[in-house]
């Protein structure tokens, strides 16, 4: 009720009073919140350290230029590594979000009352916890190195493409369903035929974001001992070797950058 | 003419046309990508000895969401827990403020082009740098604690909100922006009457999706000291309790699933 | 050869679609099902290879009741009935070929159809029926390339090399512009002479369903109204089954057509 009675005249508005009473409320509450963080935080935080910031952080800064070039000798190894976390964990968590997406969307899943809660508890408890917290378990149970990392970054990419590739089965074509199903196909047949072709080209989108987002999240995993140059990372800094973190995070920049100029090329190809 | 094609044809068999279609190039991929796959297996030392001696303390891992303890720790886990929220929160306010004016300066269609490249940058910059390493030189810089995370939460939300609030700028109807601009609007009217409605709704969507990602991130930001639960859970790793890392996974994986819930029903509500 | 007996579908929330129907269609008989939107048309077609379950009655193709059938024994049936599709329903990202072989689904065993190494027998006579409707040259094409009219003759070849004893027809022409649809048109009912084939075309364009179809069904609220030659198919019948309307246009129309057609060829 825009248009409001005021002495006489009629004025509009965009809101009514009670609406603008409401918002603003709301606002306020926000704010509160948001100060009941800043000062919780505030509290948390030595304020000297703070000021002292730009002192230190130009003194990181001489020390850790120039890099340290003739470093990268030693880092070929973690580098291989790193790409074989990424590739390896992206193609087992593929085989196994397959599957899971199958039981998990709607129309394609066995039971939609036993089945489905649990893919969907499988998919929310795979992605919503870090690659590095899986490392850490991992490391805990199967001891450090590359296999952890592997299958740290498998374990958390399952969700992540089960989610998209069952929500993309949930929106296929059901009239081309319907038609190899009148051909008197098998069920195997249907989904073949019927499914897997609509869904193909959002499966490889998929494949290459992941595996494009693992090659950032495996460059890190060595800081927690999952092998690949974030172990060469964690342990220059442990020694406040300035000079090799600083060419170690030139050449995570540089592999981020390739990473994602390579998934956006493959995904140009396939779309 | 068609009747000596189709006598041509018959008899013969008929393979489905390849997705590639020169051969080399194809077996060329197939046998590198096979070649590759070999290498990165070969390369990974797995101690087998050790993982089967893992397998126990994996079992007892899965064992221990059965019986999470919540109470032991249930201190420090509260005040990780509460460390964690409160930085989503604050890093998520902060970081939507800051990536609107970024979002607004990247989009090529409403910034002139210097800004455009600055704001670009910025972008690049912030997506290009994992998390956990800003958390890390950010911790190296201001201190331990939850203030380091607010920052590098911050940081991270500005480059994924802006980036793809531009793009969303990018993608409009141009048309309505043109319809305000012929009114004679100044350039604040026209992104509040021509530009804001139509990216509102998205941007409302990716803020939420933003908080959520906020609060998984801040799961580990404790694990190199910038404060959150992940100080907590490392340390329950280390010390093999897996009854309070259940727990704490237990009370991660309940949160998220909350937030995107809630999320839900706020798209929901503004489309 | 298809008997139907009191077939009746009840939707879960309470439509009664089909109240019933009796229905027989003899070997090589062409009939059309016409009817307003929601007269259950579709639904009677999806009934009786059963896309949708029938809720009673029986749907009997030669002797053999479809409705009591096991899922196996359901595929063999289902083969013996082509299906052709409104919106055409092929597999979009499929090539025209592969479309035309998924008719066979049935046939060959699932390594066989995952591995698209079909007899050569099926693979000629795809190219036969893709030559006879003059898509030969079509074949390596993907769906999502060819437009409306070509992708309905596709459906058409898929339904055929089943070697059904019935097509199932539903709206064939809804999405094409008048021009196509008769080529269409055309083009199944000169395909069910040719191959002795019965088939039961559900249209809504009445004067198209005239102009090609001998036996004419209409259909209202689930229940059989009219079921005779289109000459047959007055105004006052036309009022019964979809209600109200100046029919008189619709029926000249038609008469009109016909001679045009008659003078084009």
């Amino acid at each position: 009720m825009p248009v409001l009675e005021k002495e006489g005249t009629q004025v509009w508005r965009r809101r009514t009073a009670s609406e603008t009473l409401i918002r603003w409320f709301g606002w306020l509450i926000g704010v509160a919140v948001f100060m009941l963080c800043w000062q919780r935080i505030s509290e948390a935080t030595t304020w000297f350290f703070v000021w002292d910031a730009p002192r230190i952080a130009s003194d990181i800064w001489n020390r850790a230029t120039p890099p340290r070039w003739e470093y990268i000798t030693q880092l070929g190894r973690p580098i291989w590594d790193t790409l074989n976390i990424a590739t390896l964990g992206t193609l087992i968590a593929l085989c196994l979000a397959v599957p899971v997406a199958f039981l998990a969307a709607r129309n394609t899943t066995p039971s939609a009352l036993f089945v489905r809660p649990f893919a969907l508890l499988i998919i929310v408890a795979t992605r919503s916890i870090n690659s590095l917290i899986w490392a850490l378990l991992l490391i805990a149970i199967i001891g450090p190195g590359v296999f952890a990392g592997v299958i740290a970054i498998a374990i958390r990419s399952i969700g992540f493409c089960a989610k998209l590739l069952y929500e993309a089965i949930e929106e296929i074509d059901h009239g081309q369903v319907e038609a190899i199903t009148a051909t008197g196909a098998s069920r195997w047949q249907v989904m073949a035929y019927g499914i897997v072709p609509q869904i193909l080209p959002a499966f490889a989108g998929i494949a290459v974001f992941r595996w494009d987002i693992n090659i950032r999240e495996s460059t890190v995993l060595g800081l927690v001992g999952a092998g690949g140059v974030g172990l060469q990372l964690s342990a220059s800094l442990n020694v406040l070797a300035w000079p090799q973190v600083s060419l170690i995070l030139i050449v995570i920049l540089v592999a981020v950058v390739i990473s994602e100029w390579v998934s956006a090329k493959v995904r140009g190809a396939i779309i | 003419m068609s009747h000596r094609e189709l006598d041509d044809m018959l008899g013969k068999g008929w393979r489905k046309p390849h997705f590639i279609a020169n051969p080399a190039l194809r077996w060329g991929l197939i046998v590198g990508f096979a070649a590759y796959l070999v290498a990165a297996v070969m390369t990974i030392e797995v101690d087998w000895a050790r993982v089967y001696a893992g397998l126990d303390r994996g079992g007892q891992f899965i064992l221990s969401f059965t019986r999470p303890d919540f109470v032991t720790r249930a201190g420090d886990i509260w005040s990780g827990l509460l460390e964690s929220i409160v930085m989503t929160v604050a890093a998520s306010v902060v970081g939507i403020l800051i990536s609107i004016p970024i979002g607004l300066g990247a989009a090529r269609n409403i910034a002139p082009l210097p800004v455009y490249v600055i704001c670009r940058g910025i972008v690049a910059i912030s997506r290009a740098l994992q998390e956990i390493i800003v958390a890390i030189l950010l911790v190296a810089i201001f201190g331990f604690g939850p203030l380091a995370g607010f920052l590098t939460l911050s940081f991270a939300t500005i480059g994924f909100l802006s980036k793809l609030l531009a793009e969303d700028i990018e993608s409009m109807d141009k048309v309505q922006a043109e319809a305000i601009r012929a009114s004679g609007a100044r350039w604040m009217q026209w992104i509040n009457y021509g530009v804001q409605p139509q990216v509102m709704p998205r941007l409302v969507g990716l803020s939420m999706y933003r908080i959520d990602i906020n609060f998984r991130e801040s799961a580990i930001l404790g694990l190199v000291g910038a404060g959150g639960i992940g100080a907590t859970l490392n340390t329950a790793f280390d010390r093999y309790e897996y009854d309070t890392a259940a727990a704490i996974l237990i009370l991660i994986i309940g949160i998220v699933m909350a937030l995107e819930y809630l999320s839900g029903i706020i798209r929901a509500r503004v489309q | 050869m298809l008997q139907l007996e009191k077939l009746t579908k009840t939707y879960k929330t309470g439509d009664k679609a089909l109240q019933g129907i009796d229905l027989e269609v003899p070997s090589g008989q062409v009939l059309a099902l016409i009817g307003p939107s929601g007269a259950g048309k579709s639904t009677m077609i999806r009934c009786i290879n059963r896309l949708v379950e029938p809720t009673g009655g029986a749907a009997i193709l030669d002797g053999v009741n479809l409705t009591r059938l096991g899922s196996g024994a359901l595929r063999r049936a289902r083969r013996e009935m082509g299906m052709i599709f409104q919106e055409y329903a092929l597999v979009e990202r499929l090539t025209v070929m592969e479309n035309v072989l998924s008719g066979r689904l049935g046939y060959v065993g699932f390594w066989r159809s995952f591995l698209r190494r079909y007899p050569q027998s099926d693979v000629d006579e795809a190219f036969r029926l893709l030559d006879r409707v003059g898509l030969l040259h079509m074949a390596d094409k993907r769906a999502d390339e060819l437009s409306g009219g070509q992708r309905q003759r596709v459906g058409i070849c898929r339904a055929l090399i089943q070697q059904p004893k019935l097509l199932l027809v539903d709206e064939p022409t809804a999405s094409l512009d008048p021009k196509t649809s008769r080529q269409i048109m055309r083009l199944i009912t000169e395909l069910c002479r040719e191959r002795g084939l019965a088939a039961i075309i559900n249209i809504h364009d009445v004067a198209l369903a005239q102009m090609f179809v001998p036996r004419i069904v209409g259909l209202r609220f689930g229940e059989i109204v009219f079921d005779g030659p289109p000459d047959a198919l007055t105004s006052e019948k036309l009022t019964e089954i979809y209600g109200e309307e100046d029919w008189e246009a619709t029926i000249e129309k038609v008469e009109g057509e016909d001679t045009d057609i008659e003078a084009a060829e």
